[in-house]
C-alpha cells in the first residue's frame, strides 16, 4: 500500500536538469545566482508556488471523471493553479488529441493508451520523459505494477503513469452449459479442445467471438503466439528485429486457429457476428466460453446480472503443454496513462501531481468503487471486502503477477501496420489465408 | 454579375481550396499533427504498387457498376408507374418515398442490427436467399450484395422522384397518338417513354455513378469494409488511411484519386450521350 507522500527535496534538485524551461512560470525572482535558481526549481513541482491554468484530458465517462475531478481537487485546491478537467467522448478523443497536441490549446497532462497512441507525438518531441523522475524516486517507481510500467514504455523510456484500470484478457465461461455436458472449465489446451468438441457436438456455439470487428480476433492471437512461443516473438514483430513476422511461432498460432475454426470452436455465423453481440451469446446461453478484456465482467453485470450470480466463470488463457511462452504472461490493455505534455509550463507541477495523486490510496479507493482495478502495487488490501472482491482479486493477482503484460497488438505496432493486420487475421479466420500468406501480407504492410 | 458572387466565394472556399490542398498533401508525409514533410512522389509511387488499393479500386467499380444496373431500371419502373393516374398511387408513392426521409446513417444502423445471425433476422432469412447459417454479413458476397441492397433501398425513391416528374412532362399527344395507331402498353413505354425520359437517364446516372463511387457511411457501419476487406471500397480506404493509420499524404493521394475518376465518369457520360447537344424532347420546340 501506498501512502501519501511527501516529495523528496532532492528528486526536484535531480530533476531540474531536465525541465529547466518549465520553470519561467513558476519563478519569481529576476536574481540569477546559483543559490537562488536552486530555490527556485526547488518549489516547481508545489502546486501553491505555482499559478495558471492546467489542462487534464481524459475520456468522457461518467463513473471515473468525478473520481479524477476530486483527485485534482485534492491537489490543488486553495492553490492559485486552476485545473481543469476536459472530458472527450471516447470515439473523437483520439482525432481531437492527434489535431491539437501541438496548438497553443494543446493539454497539460492527457489520458492515453501508451505504445502507438502516442507514439508519434513522443518522436515529436511533444511528450516529457518520465524516466529520470522515476529512476531517481523508486518510491515513485515501486508504487506502480512494474509489468504495466514497463508496457507504456516508447523507445525503452517511461512517458505514461497508469491512471485507471488495468484490462487484461482472460477466458469467460457459462458454467450453466458446462455442466449440461458434464464438463469442468478447463485449465489446459487439451481441456479446451475437448470442450470445443463436446459443444460442437450438441450444438452449442462453443466460443463467442464478435468476428465483424476485427479486433476480437486479436486476443486469440495474442494469447496463442505468446503460450507456442512466448513474449519475445511479438516484441521482434514490434521492434523489427529477429525473425519477425516469420517466426515458426506465427505460423503455428495460425495453423492452431484453422484447426479451430475447422472443429467449428466459433460456430457457423461468427463472421457476421458484432462484438456488441458477442458477450450476449455467453450471458443467454447460446455460447459457452468466450475470450475478452476484463471490461466483460462489467457488462455481463449490466445486461445479465443473474449469469454473473449463478453460473459466471472465469479464468486465464489455457497453458499449451508444449508452448514455450510462460502460462503466467498476460495480454491486453496494460492501463491507460496519464502523459505530461513536454511544452506545457506547468510540467512541474503536473508531474507532481501524477506522483502524489496515481497511486494514494483515497484515489485508488475511488477507483475500486466505481468498479477500475488500478495498475497499484500493494493494493490486495484495499480489494478485500470489496463487492466483487473474487473477480477483482482473480484479475488484479493475474496482471501483478503477470512476467510480462502485453499491450493489444494493433496498439503496439505502427499505425499502417494496424489494419492491413486485424484484416489478415480476419481472411485467416474466414479461410482465406494461411500461414504463408498470413506472414506475406503482414510484411508488405510493414514494408 | 455580381450576383453569382456569393456563389463563387462559397465554392472556392468549400470546394476548390480543399481539393488544391488534397492535391498538394499528396505530395508530403504528415499524420495530422507538426510539420508537412514534402515527400515528392512516394505516395503515388507507393499507391501504384500498393495491392490493397488494387483491391478496393476493383470492389469500388464493382460496386458501381451493381449499383446502376440494380438501380436505374427500378427507379425508371416505380418512376413511370408513380406518374399514372392509377388508384392508391398517391398513397403508394409516398410509402415509397419514406427511405429518402432518413439518413444514411440511421439506415446503416438498422440493417446492421437488422442482419445479425442471432439477434437479428439473418437466420429466418438467409436459408431463403442461400445464407443456410444466416451467415451473410460473414461472407464476401453476401457482404457485397448487402451493400448493393442498402444502397438501392436508401437511393431509388430519389432517382424514381426524377423519373416520375420526366415521365409527367411526356406530352399527352404523343400516347394519344400511339393509341390511334393501335399501340400496347408496353409498345408506348419503350417506344414512347423511355426515349423521353434519355436526359434524365443521363442526370440519374451521373448522380447515381458518382455517389456509388463515394458511398462510405453504409459500408462503415455495415461492414467495416469486411469481411476480411471484401467490401473495402476506396473511400473507406480513405478514410482508414487517413484517420486510422493518421498518413494523411497518403489518404490525400487515395482522394485525389477517387476525384479525378468521378470526374471523369461524369464527364465520359455527359460527353457520350449526347446530353451537350440539349435536344428538346418536347414536341415541337
Amino acid at each position: 500500500m501506498t501512502a501519501p507522500r511527501t516529495i523528496p527535496r532532492r528528486t526536484f534538485l535531480a530533476a531540474l536538469g531536465a525541465g529547466a524551461t518549465a520553470l519561467a512560470t513558476t519563478s519569481c525572482s529576476d536574481d540569477s545566482n546559483g543559490s537562488q535558481a536552486a530555490a527556485d526549481l526547488d518549489s516547481a513541482g508545489d502546486p501553491a508556488q505555482a499559478s495558471g491554468e492546467l489542462d487534464v484530458w481524459v475520456l468522457q465517462e461518467d463513473a471515473v471523471n468525478p473520481v479524477s475531478r476530486a483527485s485534482l481537487d485534492r491537489f490543488f485546491g486553495g492553490t492559485d493553479v486552476k485545473a481543469n478537467l476536459i472530458t472527450e467522448p471516447n470515439e473523437s478523443y483520439r482525432d481531437v488529441l492527434q489535431t491539437i497536441i501541438d496548438q497553443d490549446e494543446r493539454p497539460d497532462i492527457f489520458f492515453n493508451w501508451g505504445g502507438g497512441s502516442i507514439r508519434s507525438y513522443v518522436r515529436a518531441g511533444l511528450v516529457e520523459d518520465l524516466t529520470p523522475y522515476l529512476e531517481e524516486d523508486s518510491e515513485f517507481k515501486n508504487a506502480f505494477l512494474q509489468s504495466v510500467l514497463q508496457a507504456g514504455q516508447i523507445d525503452g523510456a517511461y512517458y505514461g503513469i497508469p491512471m485507471r484500470t488495468m484490462q487484461p484478457k482472460l477466458m469467460f465461461y457459462n458454467t450453466a452449459l458446462f455442466d449440461q455436458v458434464g464438463l469442468e472449465v478447463p485449465t489446459t489446451w487439451q481441456d479446451f479442445l475437448d470442450a470445443v468438441d463436446a459443444f460442437a457436438a450438441e450444438d452449442i456455439t462453443p466460443v463467442a467471438v464478435g468476428a465483424a470487428d476485427q479486433w476480437p480476433l486479436l486476443m486469440w492471437f495474442e494469447y496463442l503466439t505468446d503460450r507456442l512461443g512466448g513474449a519475445q516473438v511479438f516484441q521482434d514483430i514490434a521492434e523489427g528485429t529477429g525473425e519477425g513476422w516469420a517466426h515458426p511461432a506465427i505460423t503455428r498460432t495460425v495453423e492452431t486457429i484453422r484447426d479451430l475454426v475447422d472443429r467449428g470452436a466459433f460456430g457457423d455465423a461468427f463472421a457476421s457476428v458484432a462484438y456488441d453481440d458477442s458477450g450476449p451469446l455467453l450471458s443467454d446461453g447460446r455460447a459457452a466460453m468466450m475470450l475478452s478484456g476484463s471490461w466483460e465482467y462489467t457488462n455481463f453485470l449490466e445486461d445479465a446480472p443473474g449469469f454473473v450470480t449463478n453460473s459466471l466463470a472465469w479464468g486465464p488463457f489455457p497453458a499449451l503443454e508444449d508452448g514455450e511462452g510462460d502460462p503466467e504472461n498476460v495480454a491486453g490493455n496494460p492501463t491507460n496513462y496519464f502523459s505530461v505534455h513536454a511544452d506545457s509550463p506547468l510540467k512541474e507541477v503536473a508531474i507532481n501531481y501524477l506522483k502524489q495523486e496515481m497511486a494514494s490510496d483515497t484515489y485508488v479507493q475511488d477507483l475500486l468503487d466505481v468498479g477500475d482495478i488500478p495498475a497499484v502495487a500493494n493494493i490486495e488490501t484495499l480489494i478485500e471486502g470489496h463487492e466483487h472482491e473474487e473477480y477483482f482479486g482473480f484479475v488484479y493477482a493475474m496482471a501483478a503477477n503477470a512476467p510480462n503484460f502485453q499491450l493489444s497488438w494493433d496498439q503496439a505496432i505502427a499505425r499502417p501496420q494496424a489494419q492491413p493486420m486485424l484484416e489478415a487475421m480476419e481472411n485467416v479466420f474466414l479461410g482465406n489465408l494461411d500461414a504463408e500468406g498470413f506472414v506475406q501480407a503482414n510484411e508488405d504492410a510493414a514494408s | 454579375m455580381g450576383y453569382v458572387l456569393p456563389a463563387v466565394v462559397f465554392f472556392t472556399v468549400f470546394a476548390v481550396v480543399p481539393l488544391v490542398l488534397v492535391v498538394v498533401l499528396s505530395f508530403t508525409s504528415w499524420p495530422g499533427f507538426g510539420d508537412i514533410r514534402w515527400t515528392g512522389l512516394d505516395n503515388w509511387e507507393r499507391l501504384i504498387g500498393d495491392e490493397r488499393v488494387r483491391e478496393s479500386t476493383g470492389i469500388t467499380l464493382a460496386l458501381t457498376a451493381s449499383t446502376w444496373l440494380t438501380q436505374t431500371p427500378m427507379a425508371i419502373a416505380i418512376g413511370v408507374w408513380a406518374a399514372g393516374r392509377q388508384r392508391n398511387r398517391a398513397v403508394l408513392s409516398t410509402i415509397f418515398f419514406l427511405p429518402l426521409l432518413m439518413s444514411s446513417a440511421a439506415i446503416a444502423v438498422l440493417f446492421h442490427r437488422f442482419l445479425d445471425p442471432n439477434y437479428g433476422m439473418a437466420r429466418d432469412l438467409g436459408p431463403l436467399i442461400g445464407f443456410p447459417d444466416g451467415n451473410i454479413l460473414g461472407t464476401a458476397h453476401g457482404a457485397f450484395l448487402v451493400i448493393v441492397f442498402v444502397s438501392a433501398w436508401q437511393w431509388v425513391p430519389f432517382h424514381s422522384l426524377l423519373y416520375q416528374a420526366a415521365a409527367r412532362n411526356v406530352p399527352t399527344v404523343l400516347y394519344d397518338a400511339a393509341t390511334i395507331d393501335g399501340a400496347g402498353r408496353w409498345d408506348m413505354f419503350w417506344r414512347i417513354t423511355l426515349p423521353q425520359l434519355r436526359y434524365t437517364v443521363v442526370t440519374s446516372s451521373v448522380i447515381m455513378i458518382v455517389g456509388s463511387l463515394i458511398t462510405f457511411e453504409t459500408v462503415l457501419l455495415i461492414t467495416g469494409g469486411g469481411p476480411g476487406g471484401a467490401t473495402r471500397i476506396l473511400p473507406y480506404l480513405m478514410y482508414s488511411a487517413g484517420f486510422e493509420a493518421f498518413e494523411m499524404g497518403y489518404a490525400s493521394a487515395i482522394a485525389t484519386v477517387l476525384v479525378v475518376v468521378a470526374t471523369a465518369f461524369s464527364l465520359l457520360i455527359v460527353r457520350f450521350s449526347g446530353f451537350t447537344k440539349m435536344r428538346s424532347t418536347l414536341e415541337g420546340m
